[in-house]
């Protein structure tokens, strides 16, 4: 898991080491308290029920999942890293790279894409100069792509963390990145 | 506490008193995420800020409601009047507007942008002014207010899980189902009430009743707007059919992506859970129910039943094969009946008002309604529910007032990445599970995009694979690499690489992947190949034998020229990305067409339409 300071797992985020379980001892304290609430017996097969649910309140405190955390995670629930590693690879919403201080999300659902928001992305990543899924080298923008926000009305439609944006254009694109600053 | 059914009609009728003596005008306000997305909370503010200011508190009741479906005229806000039932709905609401409409009351203000309603409740009232759509589904989303209790009860809520538990066996419940038609909203159309059956049928201590809210079908939000706007309506369907079945615990699998959805409905939980209408001995009868949510992280492949249940036990949500089907052995290998959002939605109405009164709407091999998210090239994009049997043409023309711009309609999609298109000459069929499929396409969760003449068809179909890829769970073969060929080759024909040779290839790959893959998206993820291919043959040969995208879609096979009527004004040169125009000021510019990115940057700056685009 490498020395504290010397993993390079901090690009960009704001807590961006791998070893976030040390280095934050609060955050360790309020993972390890909504754990300690959850039924965790002995049976492997229950407790893995509860895996997700388990990842999905580690990433909203750190951010993503680094293998501190998911072995941290693993060990609770009595279940192997490699379990746990396998269910964050899988689904698309768990990361376990750090993301920049901006998400940006162009949504690619059928209502956006008919509207042109492919041509946003690839303003987005030219702008950038990442590709959907990167983050750039300041550690200010992660560049992604979403399925329908349900806003197919404003289509093609952005979103920059929680803020949405309707009827983007490419020539949009740098006034959306000013925004974020 | 409600302790029995008696208890709730009274209840409901003290709100109601309550309500008529509270205030004469109601002005309901659209608070779902696309409302909100689109600014309505500033609006509500002013709303409330105006009441005040005019004095009229105790008047004017401004009520937060789910989404109204009229998703192209957001932010919008309804005012009606308790006392005549005149009501008026206007669209694009600014927050200047506030005051006028506060003043009006339920008369239109000046000012203000009145909408046509478009809908009736069949529940309530006869087929008012022909309207095109029926609500069932969405009978309550944008009514009442979705974190009160006390509204939902107002509109009959509750009272046919009463129904059902005090005065139905678990068999009459099954047999109204059955007897109903209805079918299964997620997309495959099984019969709901032969699924319940089944799991009734098991023996066993532990079943489970599952509601799949990962709504994946990247365009369709229907779910969402049901989640958000009438969150009891869910959970009482899923109590009736706990009841049906034999199941005292409920799950609602839900995308970790719809905040608000989850917010609304813990709530609802909550209050469900204090009176007693979830929880130990519902209504006296000595059922039990309760439930929890699950959240998804973004799977697609979880709508697929047997892969949401392995989400649910905290592994990767990958299918496994049926049967054993999930109604003898799903969640932790107990019967599990797992149903949708919207089927759910439709249960307590049924129960309500019977099979037979059901069956009147809709069609005979698919009663009931259906509802669509409409969006694309259509002047009014939003949510529509319409009987079963209605036209692509009523929700197109009719209901989405035709096509953006004045252009030609071209195609609309079905079904989303399971679906298909269909093209102009279909628009007279009358939709339903079966037409649908006939036509190559299918219902699926209801999505519907519309697309004109500058769409290509090819590059469609493209998309869609590039989605199957990205949400391919990679358990079996087909799927995993038989659609990444597919992809390749459609990205081929594209770039102008396509051969007839790669057309023949794409239909037959197309037809293995078919009938060869595990679960349902993998069986399905080669339609909108498919579906293209046989209804736009001619643009795929196009493609492949011209090099040339008709709608200008295709980057690599575009050519961007100056023609001469450049007055060179420099415009395009300035915007062009890369340098790629060059010419002199008040000269004819030039294109380098090795430079050209085909970005069409120059093409939307001109002025003088002295760009060709070939």
């Amino acid at each position: 898991m490498g020395d504290a300071c010397s993993c390079g797992g901090c690009v960009g985020s704001k807590i961006g080491c791998d070893n976030v379980l040390d280095k934050f001892p609060e955050q360790k304290a309020d993972l390890e308290k909504y754990m300690d609430s959850l039924p965790i017996g002995k049976e492997k097969e229950a407790n893995r029920g509860l895996l997700i649910q388990c990842l999905h309140k580690a990433q909203g405190i750190y951010g993503y999942l680094p293998e501190s955390v998911q072995l941290f995670v693993a060990n609770k629930l009595g279940l192997h890293l490699s379990e746990v590693y396998g269910v964050i690879s899988f689904y698309s919403y768990f990361t376990d790279i750090p993301v920049g201080e901006n998400k940006i999300n162009v949504c690619l659902g059928t209502a956006c894409f008919v509207k042109g928001a492919d041509k946003v992305m690839a303003e987005f990543e030219r702008v950038l100069g990442v590709k959907d899924g990167q983050t750039t080298e300041n550690g200010k923008f992660t560049l992604g792509g979403l399925r329908c926000v349900g806003a197919c009305s404003l289509a093609p439609v952005v979103m920059v963390n929680d803020r949405v944006y309707g009827n983007v254009t490419p020539a949009m694109v740098g006034d959306i990145i000013a925004d974020c600053k | 506490m409600i302790e029995n059914a008696k208890q709730l009609a009274e209840k409901a009728d003290g709100i109601r008193k309550e309500h008529a003596g509270r205030s004469k005008i109601g002005i309901l306000v659209s608070m779902g995420t696309c409302g909100i997305a689109a600014g309505t909370t500033p609006i509500l503010n002013a709303i409330r800020d105006e009441i005040k200011k005019q004095g009229r508190d105790g008047e004017v009741e401004v009520i937060e409601t789910g989404c109204m479906g009229l998703c192209h005229s957001e932010p919008t806000v309804e005012v009606f009047d308790r006392e005549s039932g005149a009501s008026v709905i206007y669209g694009q609401v600014t927050e200047q507007q506030a005051a006028a409409i506060v003043e009006s009351g339920s008369k239109p203000a000046a000012g203000a942008t009145a909408l046509s309603r478009g809908w009736y409740y069949p529940e309530d009232e006869e087929n008012k002014d022909n309207a095109l759509q029926a609500r069932i589904v969405l009978r309550n989303t944008g009514r009442i207010n979705p974190q009160s209790l006390e509204e939902y009860l107002v509109q009959d809520g509750y009272a046919a899980l009463a129904k059902a538990v005090t005065t139905m066996k678990p068999q009459d419940v099954i047999d109204t189902i059955i007897a109903s038609g209805l079918r299964g909203r997620g997309g495959g159309g099984f019969p709901t009430g032969k699924k319940w059956a089944f799991a009734a049928a098991q023996k066993n201590d532990t079943k489970y009743v599952i509601c799949n809210a990962d709504e994946g079908d990247p365009g369709a939000f229907m779910d969402r707007a049901v989640l958000e706007g009438d969150p009891h309506a869910v959970l009482e369907a899923m109590a009736i059919a706990g009841y049906a079945i034999g199941a005292t615990k409920g799950i609602i699998y839900i995308r970790a992506e719809y905040p608000l959805a989850i917010e609304r409905l813990n709530i609802a939980i909550d209050q469900a859970r204090k009176e007693g209408l979830l929880g130990k001995n519902i209504f006296g009868a000595g059922f039990d129910f309760d439930l929890e949510l699950k959240y998804g992280a973004g799977a697609f492949v979880c709508g697929e039943e047997t892969a949401l249940i392995h989400s649910i036990e905290g592994m990767r949500g990958e299918p496994t094969f049926k049967p054993p089907f999930p109604a003898i052995s799903g969640l932790w290998k107990k019967p599990t009946i797992v149903n949708n959002v919207e089927t759910y939605a439709n249960v307590c109405a049924i129960i309500r008002k019977g099979a037979d009164w059901f069956k009147k709407i809709g069609t005979a091999g698919s009663p009931g309604t259906k509802v669509f998210a409409l969006a694309g090239k259509v002047n009014k994009v939003g949510l529509v529910e319409v009987p079963m049997g209605t036209t692509l043409r009523d929700i197109i023309f009719g209901v989405g007032e035709g096509i953006k711009d004045g252009r030609a309609f071209k195609a609309v999609q079905t079904g989303g990445p399971s679906g298909g298109c269909l093209k102009a000459t279909e628009l007279d069929t009358a939709i339903d599970y079966e037409s649908l499929k006939a036509l190559g396409s299918m219902m699926g969760s209801g999505g519907m995009i519309v697309m004109d003449e500058d769409d290509c068809m090819v590059n469609i179909a493209r998309f869609f694979l590039e989605f199957t890829l990205d949400e391919s769970c990679g358990k079996c073969t087909p799927c995993r690499i038989g659609n990444k060929r597919l992809y390749e080759m459609l990205q081929d024909i594209c770039e102008g690489r396509g051969t007839m040779e790669t057309l023949e290839k794409l239909d037959t790959l197309s037809r293995t992947i078919k009938d060869t893959a595990l679960c349902g998206l993998g069986q399905t993820s080669p339609n909108p190949v498919l579906s293209t291919m046989a209804q736009f043959k001619d643009e795929y040969l196009q493609h492949i034998q011209e090099k040339k995208c008709a709608a200008g879609v295709c980057h690599k096979l575009i050519t961007y020229t100056i023609n001469e009527s450049c007055v060179g004004c420099t415009l395009c040169a300035r915007n062009c990305p890369v340098d790629a125009i060059s010419g002199e000021r008040k000269g004819r510019h030039v294109i380098d067409q090795d430079k050209c990115i085909k970005c069409g940057v120059c093409f939307e700056a001109c002025k003088f339409h002295a760009i060709d685009k070939s």
